[in-house]
């Protein structure tokens, strides 16, 4: 694809007709991209993929698999139709189809046959009319945000200069607000008692700057006295709080302005406590706004956590016991609860304070919630989708037994399924999940972690999918499982390994029954030595990768087994043959393989280091002697590697021919290709 | 034979087609084109197997076509057929789909006529 073609617009042209597309798609191509669907499925699954790319969507309604109604449906509930146009185009000349398309959202509709100049026209419009929308959102953001950033300042520089007659930094007050925020957030999250909407957040948050203003009033001996005060000392300074209230009161303007409202209320009520033994009103419970009893317990946990002249910063545990036990006042138990509930994240998002806190995220929020006032907000949409996403993931994996995972570098952590979890008997989220003693090596061995590790960051983020079957112990049972997983690689130029999900499958029953139907093809069922093709396979293996070892094929006859068949029935010759097998299986060494080929006759690959004599002196000295009163007596045929070279096919038929003329010479005999031929070559002389 | 004397054959409105399409590139290499189109063919089986929302849409894709090439006869008679269509099969429809029939064989000869020339 070429630089231009990527500029270039896109336009997804949905019609069952491959010949009204082409009309459409021959206007249209030399300005934009054009995307052809042929019915309403393959749309949606295009507009999934493309998203807010397409500029405009060309819609037929009479279709196949799901028609032009069906997309707008699916684009409505997926809220694709307040970002992307459609226009639709069809022969149904109806105006009930024509209304509800528009009821639908469609931003245009036209009637076949159309003209094409037309049709480009309105196409172009369209595409116009929604990126001027988009920039004039954008710009209101814009002003917005500057506005924000211009009061924001203005409110820090003031908090400020109080603060510095104060002797603090002006952290304090950044604490206090992001405080606020974070708590207010919540608060909305666990109850409907306080409806606020993210704005007024936001507003109540800058507002909370302001708490102190009355300090300015405050004479510096006392508010700088680094001892304790004295009760008229005391009495003095609590008088910030409705000095401060009564600056506020006095503005000249902006008195309807809710910013200098929850201002007041805030610099008034700061100290009040929720059991009215606060000042200066000895206010009670919600007599107390809600903002300033939030800005009251921000105040409490910062003023415990900052260093003070007058004493050492106490850590964040510390500062949350000591107001959960009523150290500093009583609390809503609702707030409390926040504070408990946001512990964790708070310290991240104390430590990271800085000025100009606000960002695009919030304001694009802040922007939603005014857009579409009575809808979920984006932000809980999200959430929504999130959840049911997380509901099918869930379901699904309950329904295939497979354990889900999450890993990440960082933190060193790892999150399993709650049906994962269960059934592993470990808790949802292991922390430093590698460390030595960690639950999870008792359920996967180290060994397999370091190679699953390993082969992750072998992969590319092209490839970043591995498989790895390993053994686990799920409640005590050693079993197979199959680990699927993808590797998580950052954006950055160098991709950098994050982490990587996956998840794990049962694969103990099929893998046993594999491994049966593998023995079971592999080996002689009655003497549990390899068949005759197994063994030739492997021995092909084996003398290839021989890497210069000495090996001597062998066939060995069991001498008279006829015998023993008449003497204890079938049944004693076959625990003769039995017996032989595992004398051979006994003296089985390390790289030799042992197998029965057909009734009486085995095979035996050995390692020869000095001649083969010795080699059939060890097979015969293991194999033959008394056995229930019948003497086992054996041929052996043998061929060497030295000899005849690495070939199967060679050796075999050398072995077999020397295991002829042995038995032709009488019981017990032993005799090797080579003997044979230099005793042919006698006779001949 | 011309386009033009093509369109007189089928009884399509050449002037029309040519007013909107706005060139007579595009107009013959669409109406070429028509004879590629599968909707007639899918009309056809799927009456056969009695499977009538399915010759409805095929109806109804030949509607959307000759009313993009002004064939204006065959426009006509596959309009009535997809109406006659729309809630299942009734009563007119099988004299319709006669129609729509003859009308698309007389079409289609006109512009395998048109096609001939053109190679030839």
């Amino acid at each position: 694809m070429s630089n231009e073609q990527e500029l270039k617009q896109k336009i997804l042209i949905v019609d069952d007709s491959e010949m009204n597309r082409a009309i459409l798609t021959d206007m249209l191509e030399s300005e934009y991209e054009i995307i052809e669907a042929e019915n309403g499925r393959e749309a949606v699954n295009l507009i999934e993929k493309h998203g807010t790319e397409l500029s405009v969507i060309l819609l037929d309604i009479v279709m196949p698999e799901m028609d032009g109604f069906g997309v707008l449906d699916v684009m409505n509930r997926r809220h694709w139709i307040e970002d992307i146009p459609v226009i639709m185009i069809s022969s149904e000349s109806g105006s009930s189809h024509m209304k509800r398309a528009y009821e639908l959202g469609i931003t245009d509709y036209i009637s076949r046959p159309f003209d094409v100049t037309v049709v480009h026209r309105r196409v172009v419009n369209t595409i116009m009319l929604y990126a001027k929308q988009k920039k004039l959102a954008a710009l209101v953001m814009e002003q917005i945000d500057e506005n924000e950033k211009q009061s924001t300042l203005m409110i820090d520089i003031l908090s400020h200069i109080v603060e510095f007659r104060n002797g603090e930094s002006g952290l304090h007050v950044l604490h206090i607000r992001v405080l606020t925020e974070l708590i207010l957030k919540h608060l909305v999250e666990i109850t409907d008692r306080y409806p606020f909407k993210l704005e007024e957040i936001s507003m109540i948050s800058t507002a909370s700057a302001l708490h102190d203003i009355g300090k300015i009033s405050i004479p510096g001996e006392i508010l700088n006295k680094p001892g304790r005060l004295t009760k008229e000392e005391f009495d003095i300074m609590k008088t910030h709080t409705t000095i401060g209230a009564e600056m506020l009161e006095n503005l000249a303007f902006h008195q309807d302005e809710p910013l200098v409202k929850e201002a007041y209320a805030i610099c008034r009520w700061h100290h009040e406590r929720y059991d009215g033994r606060g000042y200066p009103d000895g206010l009670k419970g919600d007599e107390i706004p809600i903002s300033a009893q939030v800005v009251a317990l921000a105040d409490v946990y910062d003023a415990l956590t900052s260093e003070r002249v007058y004493k050492k910063a106490f850590p964040h545990e510390e500062a949350v016991r000591m107001i959960c036990n009523g150290e500093c006042g009583t609390f809503n138990p609702l707030i409390l609860k926040c504070l408990n509930d946001i512990a964790d994240i708070l310290q991240e998002k104390l430590g990271s304070v800085t000025p100009g806190r606000t960002n695009e995220q919030e304001l694009q929020e802040i922007l939603e919630d005014k857009l579409h006032p009575k809808e979920n907000s984006a932000s809980e949409r999200t959430l929504q989708l999130l959840e049911r996403e997380r509901m099918k993931c869930s379901f699904y994996a309950s329904m295939s037994n497979e354990i889900q995972f999450e890993y990440s570098m960082l933190p060193p952590m790892v999150t399993l399924s709650a049906w994962g979890a269960e059934k592993l008997q470990l808790p949802e989220t292991i922390m430093d999940p590698f460390k030595e003693g960690s639950p999870i090596f008792s359920i996967i061995g180290q060994g397999d972690i370091e190679e699953l590790s390993h082969i992750l960051r072998e992969t590319s983020p092209q490839e970043p999918v591995v498989r790895y079957d390993c053994k686990v112990q799920i409640n005590g049972e050693s079993r197979w499982a199959r680990v699927v997983c993808q590797a998580l690689w950052s954006l950055d130029e160098e991709p950098q390994f994050t982490g990587a999900i996956g998840k794990a499958v049962d694969i103990h029953d099929s893998r046993m029954r594999m491994d049966a139907l593998e023995k079971m093809a592999s080996h002689d069922p009655m003497t549990k030595l390899l068949n005759y093709d197994y063994a030739k396979t492997r021995i092909g293996e084996r003398l290839k990768v021989g890497g210069g070892k000495k090996y001597v094929l062998m066939l060995i006859d069991v001498d008279g087994i006829k015998k023993a068949n008449d003497k204890g029935g079938r049944e004693f010759g076959n625990q003769v043959l039995i017996h032989v097998a595992e004398r051979l299986r006994g003296i089985l060494g390390e790289d030799e393989i042992a197998a029965r080929i057909s009734g009486d006759e085995f095979l035996f690959l050995a390692k020869c280091d000095s001649t083969m004599e010795e080699a059939a002196e060890r097979i015969a000295g293991a194999v033959e002697g008394d056995y229930e009163d019948f003497q086992i007596s054996i041929c052996i045929g043998m061929a060497g590697t030295n000899h005849m070279g690495i070939d199967y096919d060679v050796l075999f038929h050398g072995a077999d021919a020397a295991l002829c003329a042995a038995k032709k010479k009488g019981f017990g005999q032993k005799m090797s290709y080579l003997e044979l031929i230099s005793e042919k070559q006698e006779e001949k002389l | 034979m011309s386009l033009k004397e093509c369109y007189i054959s089928l009884e399509g409105d050449y002037e029309d087609a040519l007013s909107r399409l706005r060139s007579e590139r595009l107009v013959q290499k669409f109406v070429l084109k028509f004879l590629n189109d599968g909707s007639y063919d899918l009309l056809c089986k799927s009456l056969e197997a009695g499977e009538y929302s399915e010759a409805f849409r095929a109806s109804h894709t030949i509607k959307g076509v000759c009313q993009n090439l002004s064939f204006t006869k065959l426009y006509k008679s596959s309009h009535q057929l997809t109406e006659a269509l729309r809630n299942g099969w009734s009563e007119e429809a099988g004299g319709l789909v006669e129609q729509v029939k003859a009308d698309y064989e007389q079409t289609a000869g006109a512009i395998r006529n048109l096609q001939k020339e053109l190679e030839g």
